[in-house]
């Protein structure tokens, strides 16, 4: 019977070859089914796998592609996701994610992970395109499966560059506000951490202005919907939610997870000026700052993720990936010592399931993406690069 | 059909009208162009005897020689270079007068006005009809043997219309000249009898295609098997180094080709010459390249890469190669900008006033 179903959904995908939602949403029950009984010859089975809990990817899971609840991706990743990915995700209604090695080692370390100890740090380097930031998105999937408290930043490069309105910071005359980034980061924590937020109380007596001030013992929630409101003081609000939460991960009441993708922006330089058109450096953002702290390792109860991005980072040459370029001296020095994790490009079996999984989603139309030189020109040209692939088979 | 000799001017100073078309052209009398040859011979000599050679066997290109090294000179244009050529090859041939003192042309065909040209149809059509004739003769008797023994035209072509001019020194149009080739074929057609004629209206075309450069031969170092080759391409220079067993990975200069050559089009030029070949993953190349710009470098290594895979292929690919053009060096160089324009072609922006 479920080979009959089979076929019957194999002659309607070839048929409708442009109805995605029929082909995904059916052989997927199929799967779920068939693997659990007998290893069928679907073509699904090569490229994805049914294990959704990011918890139990094994080594045997590696380059196969898990998929992400929808439900799940907006409560996670409000913001954290790379755009061309996104743009993947609508296009092709589903979230995959592939298995790689870099995310398992680094599972595996999470899972080991003492917390008694100070919270380690683990960075993400490698050439452009290789997949950091969505190995990122893997480890912070698995924390939220794992109720850990989630802060994450999608792009440090975002606060020093391009910034509309800099106001000077009402708690240090010194340093710099930057309200509309502050605001909007503190909705998307809002939103990932909703549960946490009437949890956890604050220790300590805050004064925003004349006003108003928030008193002790009143929950984190409650700073939070002040800095969304009171957009003045939201990088005010955002500094008391990170000093908060180091302080009090080390109680053991939650885990923290500090996720920083483009963590070179901290310690770089900054495109932004003061009105007399001298730079600023980074110390002098209030955000800056705070994320500084927060990275620092003398917290413990949790675990700090980093990665470094040359994309969008200032004043750094094209072909600079190693930590000790993209970091330089300073940043180095503040961020040692740490795990490196390097992220290369896809193995020959990695590579040949991403394909597949592009084309069980009719994402490659030409004729000759499905031959056997077709694969060999592609993966010349992308030279196994996750990005370049990706930018390659949306002409196809 | 023999032309007739040149004759002394001053016999022809009859003034008829028919004479006065004859002065205009400026012609040479027979008288100067002898007095050339003679020139011509003594000047051989001297310059055989300049050059320490024997005089008796100086051929021409000996003479071209001893000139090219006793007047060096740097002009661009071939035909600008001081030459010593034979009269022959130097003034240009010309009909001579064609009537005699009394206004009769000698040629019976010269009122067609293409008289050699009507003459050489005439006695092709008079061959043809020979042989049908003979032909004929043959099939009465019962002797005609059905061997047709084909010349055979491969490796050589007819005349073009601009060597027949010269041949026949005289002007032909574009219907003339299709005429003439269409009389000769059924000349061929009719009978391989008048091979020694028709072989004298064809050139042969030299089969160039074969001599390519054989590359050197894999050498080996280290147990593997590599060969190397350079190739330019605009003022890009590259040498690059394929090893026969890999697993296609460039390297140039050092760094990955995926991130020298960021753009998908320059990496395409790469892929190209394995691509042809069937081999995308089976070489390692490591290349070095310098000078020009991004899509020079990158045609560069393409030759020095197609070049180096000669040594790896058989003969009968190395001719695909050579056909798509995968061996050839891009002749295109960068125009040179010309004074009162403003770039190459460009001309400054025209003012009406």
């Amino acid at each position: 019977m479920l080979k009959g179903v089979a076929s019957l959904v194999s002659r309607v995908r070839k048929l409708d070859p442009g109805h995605l939602r029929l082909g995904t949403q059916a052989p997927q029950s199929l799967a779920a089914q068939l693997d659990n009984q007998v290893s069928f010859e679907s073509p699904r089975a090569i490229s994805c796998t049914n294990e959704n809990d990011p918890a139990k990817h094994e080594e045997k899971h590696e380059g196969l592609h898990y998929n992400l609840p929808l439900q799940d991706v907006k409560t996670v990743f409000p913001h954290g996701l790379p755009p061309r990915y996104a743009m993947q995700m609508k296009t092709f209604n589903e979230a995959c994610l592939m298995v790689r090695k870099p995310a398992l080692e680094l599972l595996h370390y999470l899972k080991n992970t003492n917390f008694a100890h100070p919270a380690i740090r683990y960075v993400l380097y490698g050439e452009k395109g290789t997949g950091k930031t969505l190995s990122l998105c893997h480890i912070i999937h698995f924390c939220a499966k794992q109720d850990w408290l989630i802060l994450h930043i999608p792009d440090a490069h975002l606060w020093v560059k391009n910034c509309r309105d800099l106001l000077q910071s009402t708690y240090n005359k010194q340093r710099f506000d930057q309200p509309l980034e502050a605001s909007v980061w503190l909705k998307n924590f809002k939103t990932t951490n909703e549960r946490f937020l009437s949890q956890i109380k604050i220790q300590e007596k805050y004064v925003w202005n004349k006003r108003e001030s928030i008193e002790k013992g009143s929950s984190l929630g409650e700073v939070v919907e002040q800095g969304i409101t009171r957009v003045r003081n939201a990088t005010d609000a955002v500094g008391i939610v990170l000093k908060e939460l180091k302080r009090q991960s080390s109680l053991g009441i939650f885990r923290l997870l500090v996720a920083v993708d483009g963590v070179n922006a901290l310690w770089g330089r900054t495109t932004l000026k003061r009105e007399d058109k001298s730079p600023i450096a980074p110390e002098e953002l209030a955000l800056i700052h705070n994320l500084r702290k927060m990275v620092r390792n003398d917290w413990n109860g949790g675990a700090i993720v980093l990665t470094l991005s040359q994309t969008g980072s200032l004043f750094k040459p094209r072909n600079a990936c190693l930590p000790q370029e993209l970091l330089g001296k300073e940043g180095f020095d503040a961020l040692d010592p740490f795990i490196p994790i390097q992220v290369a490009n896809y193995s020959p079996k990695e590579f040949e399931s991403c394909i597949q999984y592009y084309m069980e989603n009719s994402w490659l139309q030409h004729e000759k993406a499905h031959t056997e030189e077709g694969k060999k020109e592609l993966l010349f040209l992308s030279n196994g690069n996750p990005g370049q692939l990706e930018r390659l088979c949306a002409y196809l | 059909m023999p032309l007739n000799i040149l004759r002394l001017k001053h016999v022809t100073v009859v003034t008829t009208k028919k004479n006065v078309k004859a002065l205009r052209r400026e012609t040479y009398t027979v008288d100067f162009i002898k007095k050339q040859i003679e020139e011509f011979n003594i000047g051989k000599r001297h310059l055989a005897n300049m050059m320490g050679e024997d005089p008796e066997t100086f051929t021409q290109e000996d003479i071209d020689r001893a000139i090219a090294y006793l007047f060096p000179s740097g002009l661009f244009e071939k035909r600008a270079r001081p030459i010593m050529k034979h009269p022959e090859q130097i003034f240009p041939k010309q009909k001579a007068i064609q009537w005699g003192e009394d206004g009769r042309p000698f040629h019976y065909l010269f009122y067609t006005g293409k008289q050699s040209y009507y003459s050489l149809m005439h006695d092709a059509y008079g061959k043809i009809l020979d042989i049908e004739k003979h032909k004929n003769q043959l099939q009465a008797k019962g002797l005609f043997s059905e061997k047709n023994k084909t010349i055979d035209l491969i490796g050589s072509r007819w005349l073009i219309k601009e060597e027949l001019e010269e041949m026949l020194v005289e002007k032909l149009s574009d219907q003339d000249y299709r005429q003439f080739v269409r009389l000769m074929e059924r000349l061929l057609q009719s009978g391989a009898a008048e091979e020694e004629f028709v072989q004298s209206f064809r050139r042969s075309v030299t089969v160039q295609s074969k001599k390519q450069p054989i590359e050197p031969v894999q050498r080996d170092a280290q147990g593997m098997a590599f060969s190397t080759s350079e190739g330019k391409r605009k003022s890009a220079k590259a040498e690059a180094v394929v090893y026969e067993h890999g697993s296609g990975r460039i390297k140039v200069n050092g760094i990955d080709y995926l991130l020298y050559f960021p753009v998908l089009q320059d990496r395409e030029q790469l892929m190209f010459p394995f691509h042809f070949l069937d081999r995308l993953g089976k070489h390692d190349v490591t290349c070095t390249v310098s000078g020009g710009g991004r899509s020079a470098q990158a045609g560069a290594i393409r030759l020095a890469v197609a070049r180096a895979l000669c040594s790896f292929v058989t003969e009968e690919e190395v001719e695909w190669m050579r056909q798509a053009g995968l061996l050839t060096s891009d002749p295109r160089v960068r125009e040179r900008k010309k004074p009162g324009q403003e770039g190459a072609r460009r001309k400054f922006t025209w003012k009406k006033r």
